[in-house]
């Protein structure tokens, strides 16, 4: 893949990619550099250590380890991403590619672009629509349902916001999965539909081996992206009572709202390294399936 | 949502017996569950199409009785248009800034081995989706500062940008890994230098990924609110997420007349400009390439 076909050098291609590294550089690395350095102060969004932020060392680290809140938070995290990404997301968005993969008209029009709206759509607009739907008193599902006055975002929030993100972000799923299933040769699936085999082991031995680099590339994106996702906020601002407090809700609360800018950044630092270890592991999955093929 | 009509197999059946019985089983729980999934994502939309033609808009979905007012007492809204063209102008130049340097930067890194390439692509990603979060908030805002970006549309693009480059390079450069490299020698044996093969032979092979990506930041800059809402203090530049938040009353209910109206001016844009590049380029992964 790295034979140099275009004759662009070492040279040439770091001046390809300086631009990008600038800005990457200013406006990503550094506010990033500068969130460790915060973590490691007092710093507060008022008072007297706004002014003049003292080193604490690694005390806002063993305070964020230690509170009972940050435990809570990164379970239902876990949960947040398990439940909408992997198994939301991904798995409704392969259903639907699955589905579709060789329709087409007005079935598919219609599906793919309902879809695809849910996705376009912008957060504040689909945070409104969900509230909506989901209102206590008035709420479309209560009017549909005959349940008046049953308060999804208040007695479950956490099953509301999982089916929120997996409404939201099932398209990307579905035209990646879409896009992979089309480089499974039709006749491979042809032999072996012919050979008897059922749906399940179609996918099982033909289609899963052959789109398994696709299957990491998106659950990689999509876990890290519903990780990080702030607008489970716009629906429940993490209540009631912290029960749908996911981590980036979280740290907007302690950080934005309690004025705890270090402890704060303190989180977002271990929110990052979280994020680390989840990449490796998809990094090495990947690197399987490389020894595999070659 | 009428899908039953839609059962005809799309594939000739199988020629055992049991396994047409088996295949039109399948091609009816196909299709009860494209029906549903239809249901799941357009019953959350139905608001946005009903509430801002209704007289009295209320939380519920319901037949409006029809009216087009909300949209004139919207146009007496002194924020209202011109917020939606400072969300075209934030928009296209991420989306333009984006396409253009991922580009760049994802050709380079397929075509040349720079060494600790992967990991330098995972590290940024990891970033981006971490520091545009809430994290960086109080870092960007010192920064923005001290660069006299306060209050400016550049600003609010450059911090946008940076965020979104990671990720825009990392999908691009699936899809140069996956365009042959055969034309481009050929072109270097006739002579042309490598900005004139990027721009002659490799955008246009590519064009549905940069399509991908263009529509996927306008989009993504489209929608967002903390960065705006922290970066500018001018309503006259805020963009429409931040607009669409200030429509309260003073008692701190919503506005519903005009929070619909105004999400569905504001939704607009983004659906036509999917339509319109869908139809031109084909908005899909990879696609473009193997047909």
């Amino acid at each position: 893949m790295s034979t140099d076909a275009a004759g662009l050098g070492r040279g040439r291609a770091v001046g390809f990619m300086v631009p990008a590294l600038v800005l990457i550089g200013v406006f990503l690395v550094f506010p990033a550099l500068w969130t460790i350095y915060l973590g490691l102060t007092d710093f507060r969004l008022t008072g007297l250590a706004a002014a003049d932020p003292k080193f604490v060392g690694a005390e806002n680290y063993t305070a964020a380890l230690g509170d009972e809140r940050f435990h809570t938070s990164l379970w239902l995290t876990v949960q947040f991403v398990l439940g909408s990404a992997v198994i939301g997301q991904a798995g409704l968005g392969f259903a639907i590619a699955w589905a579709l993969r060789d329709r087409s008209g007005p079935v598919r029009r219609v599906v793919e672009g309902l879809v695809l709206l849910a996705w376009i759509l912008p957060s504040s607009v689909v945070a409104f629509l969900w509230i909506a739907l989901l209102d206590g008193d008035q709420g479309t599902l209560n009017a549909l349902l005959r349940t008046d006055g049953f308060a999804w975002l208040l007695d479950h929030p956490m099953a509301s916001i999982v089916l929120f993100n997996t409404w939201r972000g099932t398209a990307f799923s579905m035209m990646l999965y879409g896009a992979a299933l089309e480089s499974v040769p039709p006749s491979h699936l042809e032999t072996a539909r012919l050979a008897g085999a059922s749906a399940f082991q179609q996918l099982r031995d033909v289609v899963f081996p052959r789109i398994r680099g696709h299957m990491l590339t998106n659950l990689l994106l999509i876990s890290l992206w519903t990780f990080n996702d702030f607008t489970a906020f716009q629906l429940t601002a993490g209540g009631p009572e912290g029960r749908s407090e996911i981590l980036p809700v979280y740290i907007y609360n302690v950080a934005l709202n309690g004025g705890k800018l270090g402890f704060g950044a303190a989180v977002s630092f271990l929110v990052l390294l979280i994020n680390l270890v989840l990449a490796l592991v998809y990094l090495r999955l990947l690197r399987g399936r490389r020894g595999v093929a070659a | 949502m009428t899908v039953g009509h839609e059962t005809r197999p799309a594939a000739p059946p199988a020629p055992a017996g049991t396994g047409r019985v088996r295949h039109s089983l399948g091609a009816i729980g196909r299709a009860t569950f494209l029906a549903m999934v239809a249901g799941f994502f357009a019953l959350p939309l139905l608001w946005l199409a009903t509430a801002p033609f209704d007289a009295h808009p209320t939380i519920t979905a319901s037949v409006p009785e029809f009216t087009l007012r909300n949209f004139r007492s919207l146009l007496d809204n002194p924020y209202a248009l011109g917020s939606l063209a400072n969300s075209v102008i934030q928009s296209a130049g991420s989306a333009v800034l984006v396409v253009g340097l991922a580009a760049l930067a994802a050709y380079a890194l397929s075509r040349v081995r720079v060494p600790g390439r992967d990991a330098l692509l995972y590290c940024l990603l990891l970033l981006s989706s971490v520091v545009t979060g809430t994290a960086a908030m109080v870092p960007i805002f010192e920064l923005a500062t001290r660069l006299n970006l306060i209050d400016t549309h550049l600003g609010v693009i450059l911090t946008l940008t940076g965020g979104l480059l990671p990720a825009a390079i990392f999908i691009l450069k699936d899809f140069m890994d996956a365009t042959p490299t055969s034309y481009e020698e050929s072109a270097r044996v006739f002579g042309a230098g490598p900005l004139q093969i990027l721009w002659h032979i490799v955008v246009p092979v590519v064009r549905p990924g940069l399509a991908t990506i263009g529509v996927w930041a306008v989009a993504s800059v489209w929608g967002s609110f903390l960065t705006p809402f922290i970066l500018l203090r001018d309503p006259e530049k805020s963009p429409g997420a931040v607009i669409l938040y200030t429509l309260y009353t003073e008692g701190g209910s919503p506005k519903l007349d005009l929070i619909s109206t105004f999400s569905l001016l504001y939704s607009l844009p983004v659906v036509l400009m999917y339509v319109f590049v869908s139809r031109k380029y084909g908005f899909r992964f990879h696609g473009g390439i193997k047909r």
